[in-house]
């Protein structure tokens, strides 16, 4: 009996070793792939295929500087649109409105706008948020294109705002009660509290959501792609039309015939990869630096 | 470890060409997204006729040469012959059949949907960005009597790699040396100027929503979607509306042997100037990788059937369908297939 409980204890043990392993070997896996299949290109681009401009299948000169520029810039500024709503709603759900029907109805829609297809996402951004840009960018004076860096921003700041909210939510409930009724106790309003608090006791966990919102924003492609324009030109501003890296390849994956060409798209998503993952681990790094500081 | 890096390697390149597993029985086909309404539809009566079953995969262009070359199907399609030097790399001899045309016209979008004229040099500086204006005088001067609006143009083009931009911009490379020089030809080039689309509902999107846009979709979407079409002038001189008989007519000339030719900016004289044909492509020697006779030989008949009795379903799908010249060249095509050497269909 006891025998038999202990070799299944074993055989237990092994399998979530292997899983572990497995999802190990298909990281680095993916990892090297991208790497061998870059290859071609490495070796003909070398360090110019960051710093150059030209993106032109025909004469065979690859460069990714106005992908990476278009990726960065709308993720950031999503970022940056997306923070304010996705902490009010973090402190909504996880302070002012705990329980009752209109938290949970709340919750449940936040949940909701994460499970919309991104695909439809992008329909509502081409038919409703594109003329409205539009005729924002006529009262403004710009060319009206409608679509560009900003339209793609405000959509993937809507995109990604469940996934901060809903995990600033969670660690703003964690927030031990006692420390929260002594603040109250001396005095502290509301605000204060949470100034003073709530905010400092869960800011690695508001943290590690909003990085994990950005790695969301850094690889969405069908909905920037179809608002964003696809221009293969440096912005220059937040209204000019732009393309991302993953919407380059999504693009133009099908109909790469050419090995060069193939494997310039290729090591275009080699470089989105090392870039979520540097992302990943400076994320890491800020919430350990973080934790420890209200310790 | 290394099996595992070749199985990522496989999944990667197959990302945008879904997998075409091998049936036993029927044909297997990939390829152009352009013609595959009409193709399902011959499929469809060749299946209620003959009962053999053709599994077509519209992966694009790109994704069925790849396909053709790596042995997983048994006929590619392309809208964009193969050069010389993508021939080179198959170790066998490769075919291209013609089976219908398509055009490529030029839709814009202007208050009143007025119908424009416009010459092929027009075009070409519209989309290399040194015509920047609706009222610019040389519009002006090819549409007298017709009020155009001071309004900026934006250009609207494709955003993924199409059959339908290497029509459109080996016709710019044919009628513009600047062009030829600057962009060149390609199914992705790199636009001078404009926003990308994705496919032509993408650019016509575009096209529908920016007041003072202009774009360039395949004629048989513009049919469809009503859109505005641009009156071109052709080679000869003459200003051609784009349809199904114009498109046609452009293949009246004096074609290659083996189809593959470019039929932008046409010599016929009625011809509609951005037009081409889409080919089905096959190895010439049908013995290999251990294929069956009989497989070959339904092959032949299915390729011969789509050009002759398949032909009359692609006017009312919005294809033009190979004038008789063309046939002609087709029917000597599919009669040099060999399996061991022999010819399959002799007559």
């Amino acid at each position: 009996m006891k025998k038999d409980s202990l070799k299944s204890e074993i055989a237990f043990q092994k399998t979530i070793y292997f899983s572990g392993v497995v999802i190990l070997l298909l990281l680095l896996g993916i990892f090297f792939t991208l790497l061998f299949s870059s290859l071609p290109s490495i070796k003909a681009f070398g360090l110019k295929f960051l710093t150059g401009r030209e993106w032109d299948p025909v004469s065979g000169n690859f460069a990714a500087l106005p992908f990476l520029a278009g990726t960065l810039l709308t993720s950031f500024l999503a970022l940056v649109i997306s923070i304010p709503f996705s902490l009010s709603i973090a402190l909504l759900l996880g302070e002012y409105s705990k329980g009752g029907a209109i938290s949970s109805f709340l919750t449940g829609m936040v949940e909701l706008l994460a499970g919309i297809p991104s695909v439809i996402y992008g329909f509502w951004g081409l038919f409703i948020l594109v003329p409205v840009i539009r005729f924002i960018e006529l009262k403004l004076g710009l060319v009206p294109y409608g679509v560009g860096i900003f339209t793609a921003s405000l959509i993937l700041s809507v995109m990604i705002i469940p996934y901060s909210a809903s995990l600033g939510k969670e660690v703003i409930n964690l927030v031990p009660r006692e420390l929260k009724e002594a603040a109250y106790s001396l005095g502290g309003t509301k605000f204060e509290v949470i100034k003073r608090v709530i905010l400092p006791y869960a800011r690695s966990g508001i943290f590690a959501g909003i990085l994990l919102s950005l790695g969301r924003a850094l690889g969405e492609t069908m909905a920037v792609t179809m608002v964003i324009g696809n221009s293969h030109f440096l912005p220059t501003s937040i209204f000019s039309p732009s393309n991302t890296m993953a919407s380059v390849i999504a693009n133009e994956f099908t109909e790469a015939v050419d090995t060069l060409y193939l494997s310039s798209l290729i090591e275009i998503g080699l470089l989105l990869f090392l870039i979520t993952t540097i992302v990943n681990i400076a994320g890491r790094y800020i919430i350990n630096k973080v934790s420890v500081e209200v310790r | 470890m290394k099996v595992l890096f070749s199985m990522i390697l496989t999944g990667l390149l197959l990302m945008g060409a879904s997998t075409v597993s091998r049936a036993e029985s029927g044909l297997l086909g990939a390829g152009a997204t352009f013609p595959y309404p009409l193709y399902s539809k011959m499929f469809d009566v060749y299946h209620k006729e003959y009962g053999v079953r053709v599994n077509y995969q519209a992966i694009g262009s790109g994704g069925g040469i790849r396909q053709l070359l790596s042995k997983t199907v048994d006929f590619g399609a392309s809208d964009a012959f193969m050069s010389e030097e993508e021939l080179k790399k198959s170790p066998y001899q490769i075919l291209h059949i013609p089976m219908c045309l398509g055009a490529v016209v030029v839709t814009y979008n202007l208050p009143g949907s007025p119908e424009i004229r416009l010459t092929p040099d027009i075009i070409a500086d519209i989309f290399l960005g040194k015509i920047t204006r609706w009222d610019d005088f040389r519009i002006k001067k090819v549409n007298p009597g017709l009020r155009l609006p001071a309004m900026k143009i934006i250009v609207a083009h494709r955003s993924d790699g199409s059959g339908t931009t290497f029509i459109f911009t080996d016709y710019l490379s044919k009628v513009s040396k600047e062009w030829r020089e600057k962009v060149g030809r390609g199914k992705s080039v790199s636009w001078p100027v404009g926003l990308g689309g994705k496919g032509n509902p993408g650019v016509a999107g575009l096209v529908k929503q920016i007041p003072g846009s202009v774009g360039y979709v395949e004629l048989v979407y513009a049919l469809q979607s009503n859109m505005p079409a641009a009156i071109i002038k052709n080679k000869k001189g003459n200003f051609i509306k784009a349809s199904i008989k114009s498109t046609s007519l452009a293949a009246n000339v004096e074609l290659p042997p083996d189809t593959r030719v470019s039929l932008t900016n046409t010599d016929s004289e009625f011809g509609y100037p951005i037009s081409g044909f889409t080919w089905i492509l096959v190895y010439k020697e049908q013995n290999y990788d251990s294929r069956s006779k009989s497989k070959a030989k339904t092959l032949v008949n299915l390729l011969w059937w789509m050009t002759h009795q398949g032909q009359k379903y692609a006017e009312g799908l919005g294809y033009a369908p190979l004038p008789d010249e063309a046939v002609k060249k087709a029917e000597k095509i599919i009669k040099s297939i060999t399996y061991d050497g022999r010819p399959i269909r002799r007559n």
